[in-house]
């Protein structure tokens, strides 16, 4: 049993995606009932389920009859009323809420107790032991405040025995230095971010694994190389990979001696891991959603009810299905290539991700 | 399909993402450039070796230089993995850009003319500096003490596509030693590219020069990056660069004719001067006219040149008569015409080009656009279309009293001014808003080499100190 999959290894690829898509239906089944039960569920839903001439508890059985709903709108996470996503059954526990957007306007909140937790525990099983060394420790260069990421990635570095140092960066300021044409200060903020984590490498031995973005693995890799400080394995993500930057990465900036997991994920996902990398692919940054916890679609732009066939360009559309927080059919900023299943992962995944470009004002992208 | 690769230090790489280039009469996918990600730039830029042509001397490199023209300009040169002839080179240039073939040789020559006479180029630059100063890094040749250092160890270019001539303008630093990184503009990436193929088959190090096609990621990062730059573009593209000493900006143009009060009663004179300062070249360089001052007879003026360059007609970019570039992506070419169309819609200006041809500014031939020529009367210099530049001929013409001139003309790359009052040639001498100035019957486009453009390259490049020198005893 592969535990990150939860499917068995051994029988067809066919065979396990058939399976997977069981283990989806039950489990989406089961999140609808959760949500939409008057004594666990979350407030928002239920007072959504009063409105409808339909029973969702009754008439979801598989994870297509979500179509039945609306598409999700990001505005309902905006609205300031972030306790009415906290499901009934965990009022009494702790609970923390995750920020994503929030360079302009309000930010979309989404509540979390111990869904990052999980996620990033299933993520850590699809890492190497030998690349992420069990017991090493870890730098955390990038975005933290608001968002889940930093108590995300310290958690998985203790997961796996090792302790988490961190360096912040304030992707908000970055995208206002950007948007106002202040590029120098924006370099200096940069260098002040990787300044900062250089002083963390350099005082600490033990650090062995990185999380980071593309912007700043760049500029550290600028300054000093990773190899001989005694990196072994880089976790990158945050924004767009493209293929090139890929290899790039692999090639040049780890010096092809350093493992590199990109991955693509958001607050309101959760975490969707990198299909594990093969010369086959050229380098195509093909990501695989936590199914069944979330799932990631790529869908027709002018008909997002209806996937495209594989191999074609759409837009990703995603589904959180956990019992902390459902988002049935949310349309996601970006794009990318539908794929197949494959051996680690049987169910479809995307490829070379980037923003949608069916919006008519560019988004201020890759800032990290 | 073409393969144009990512010349990293002078060496080619393949990237994984391509811009494909397409035929723009016919649509057909042709060329394939690979692109470099922003970090690359960075990266090789950083580990550049700055000195590659310190063992040069600098009348070398003009021997060079020269020698690189006459290649340029005959000889088949590697192209990725393929061979490119100087013909070949043409068409494929045409193809992307829609330009006419005639002009691509044109502007081929020119650049070639610029290679060839370098020994001139640099004499206008260094106002008859001794060059041999460069190389030792002082002189006392003269009497007087002089040392120069190269504060541009890496140079830099973000290159447009509008006109290959352009490339002419930073061919001398190669020859002042600086190793160059390029960034061509997306449906121009030819001539910078055979151009390097040039110099290295002259001689130059291949270490020297980089090319490399990335989006706007990219050249932010060349700029950033190298220690001295030129950047061409629009006015939002030169915009965050304004206060940077580094880079030298070659935005909108806004060229112009002048005419003065002594003249202006006698505008018929000039009718064809100001019709070819706005139509050479296919009206797409800065250095093109894109207004006319006058302190009366405005509308006739007017009138007249837009009979003048009626005779424009959309022809394809292989036609021997051609004489208008295709716009390689129509939608261009609707968004400008759209612009123009709705502006006139307010009162106060016509366009009397397009009542003399009895077409419409916009034309399609198969999947191409086409601009003909616009020449706008503008009853006051205040009306939007008064001060714009686009790719194509146009013109406004506004009537200005001679005295406001200086002041009310703006920015403006090249000033063709026509008149014998000093007092007027003395204030516009004067004026910081006229960057290229021709008194007389000098087409704008008219340019000497020897002379600065939007800026001079070697001061640019190098920086003067303060010297002393004696020997030990």
């Amino acid at each position: 049993m592969n535990s990150a999959t939860g499917t068995s290894v051994g029988s067809s690829i066919d065979e396990r995606a058939a399976a997977a898509k069981v283990a989806l239906d039950e489990h989406t089944r089961e999140i609808v009932s959760w949500h939409f039960d008057p004594k666990t569920g979350t407030p928002f839903w239920l007072d959504y389920a009063s409105k409808l001439d339909w029973n969702p508890r009754d008439e979801v059985k598989c994870y297509n009859d979500l179509d039945k709903f609306d598409f999700f709108e990001d505005e309902w996470l905006r609205q300031g009323k972030v306790r009415s996503w906290v499901p009934k059954a965990y009022a009494n526990d702790p609970i923390y809420t995750f920020e994503t957007g929030g360079s302009t306007g309000v930010p979309k909140s989404r509540i979390n107790i111990k869904d990052f937790r999980i996620d990033y525990e299933q993520f850590s099983d699809t890492l190497s032991d030998e690349t992420f060394p069990r017991g090493g420790d870890w730098l955390m260069l990038g975005p933290s405040g608001p968002r889940r990421l930093r108590l995300a990635v310290e958690h998985l570095c203790q997961h796996r025995g090792g302790i988490c140092f961190c360096v912040d960066m304030d992707p908000r300021w970055v995208v206002k230095l950007i948007k106002s044409s202040r590029l120098r200060e924006m370099h200096e903020y940069k260098d002040h971010v990787i300044n900062q984590g250089l002083t963390l490498l350099r005082a600490h031995k033990n650090i062995q694994c990185l999380f980071t973005t593309p912007k700043l693995l760049e500029a550290l890799c600028e300054r000093v190389s990773l190899v001989e400080y005694g990196i072994k394995g880089v976790f990158c993500g945050g924004t767009q990979l493209t293929a090139q930057f890929h290899r790039f990465a692999r090639e040049e900036l780890l010096e092809g001696k350093i493992d590199f997991v990109p991955t693509y994920g958001n607050t309101l996902m959760g975490l969707a891991c990198h299909k594990p990398f093969d010369p086959a692919d050229n380098y195509s940054v093909i990501y695989h959603p936590p199914s069944p916890r979330a799932m990631i679609e790529v869908v027709e732009p002018d008909d997002t009810r209806k996937v495209v066939e594989y191999g074609k360009v759409g837009r990703a559309r995603l589904t959180t299905l956990t019992k902390e927080f459902f988002m049935p059919r949310f349309l996601e900023r970006d794009e990318g290539v539908r794929t197949r299943p494959c051996e680690e992962y049987p169910w479809d995944g995307v490829a070379d991700v980037r923003p949608f470009s069916g919006f008519a004002t560019p988004i201020v992208e890759g800032v990290y | 399909m073409i393969e144009i690769p990512i010349l990293r230090c002078g060496e080619p790489y393949e990237s994984i993402e391509t811009v494909t280039l397409l035929h723009h009469a016919t649509g057909e996918p042709f060329a394939r450039v690979h692109q470099a990600n922003s970090g690359m730039v960075r990266r090789d830029m950083v580990n550049m070796r700055d000195d590659a042509l310190e063992s040069f001397s600098i009348s070398d490199l003009v021997a060079m230089a020269k020698k690189a023209g006459e290649i340029f300009m005959s000889a088949t040169l590697p192209l990725g993995n393929a061979k490119q002839s100087f013909d070949e080179y043409v068409k494929q240039l045409s193809c992307s850009t829609g330009m006419p073939i005639s002009y691509c040789r044109d502007n081929a020559s020119k650049i070639a003319g610029v290679l060839g006479k370098m020994d001139e180029v640099l004499a206008g630059l260094t106002r008859g500096l001794d060059l041999e100063v460069l190389d030792q890094g002082f002189s006392n040749a003269s009497g007087q003490m002089l040392s120069f250092y190269r504060a541009g160890r890496i140079f830099g270019a973000v290159l447009p596509s509008n006109s290959p001539g352009v490339h002419s303008l930073w061919a001398p630093a190669m020859v002042l030693k600086a190793p160059i990184v390029l960034k061509p503009g997306r449906e121009e990436p030819w001539t910078p590219y055979r151009m390097i193929e040039a110099f290295a088959a002259a001689g130059f190090p291949r270490e020297a020069m980089g090319f490399y096609p990335t989006d706007h990621g990219g050249a932010g990062e060349l700029l950033r990056s190298a220690d001295r730059a030129m950047l061409f573009g629009g006015g939002a593209t030169v915009r965050p660069y304004e206060n940077d000493p580094r880079i030298e900006l070659h935005g909108p143009g806004y060229s112009k004719v002048i005419l003065g009060d002594d003249v202006a009663d006698d505008w018929a004179q000039y009718v064809d001067l100001m019709a070819t300062s706005i139509d050479r070249n296919g009206g797409r360089s800065c250095i093109n006219a894109s207004a006319i001052w006058s302190p009366r007879h405005g509308r006739e003026v007017a009138e007249a040149v837009g009979k003048a360059l009626a005779r424009h007609k959309a022809l394809p970019a292989d036609d021997p008569n051609a004489t208008l570039a295709a716009f390689a992506n129509p939608a261009v070419a609707d968004q400008i015409n759209n612009v123009i169309e709705h502006a006139l819609s307010d009162d106060g200006a016509e366009d009397l080009c397009a009542t003399h041809r009895g077409t419409p500014r916009l034309a399609h031939l198969g999947r191409c656009a086409y601009l003909q020529p616009s020449v706008i009367w503008c009853e006051s210099r205040e009306h939007t279309l008064a001060n714009r530049e686009f790719l194509f001929p146009y013109a406004s013409v506004v009537e200005c009293p001679v005295g406001e001139i200086a002041d009310a003309i703006g920015p403006t790359l090249v000033a063709t001014v026509i008149t014998r009052d000093e007092s007027f040639v003395h204030a516009l001498m004067n004026h910081p808003n006229v960057d290229r100035l021709n008194i007389g019957n000098v087409p704008t486009w008219r340019i000497s080499w020897d002379q600065p453009h939007e800026g001079n390259l070697f001061e640019l490049l190098y920086r003067q100190r303060a010297f002393q020198f004696e020997p030990a005893a």
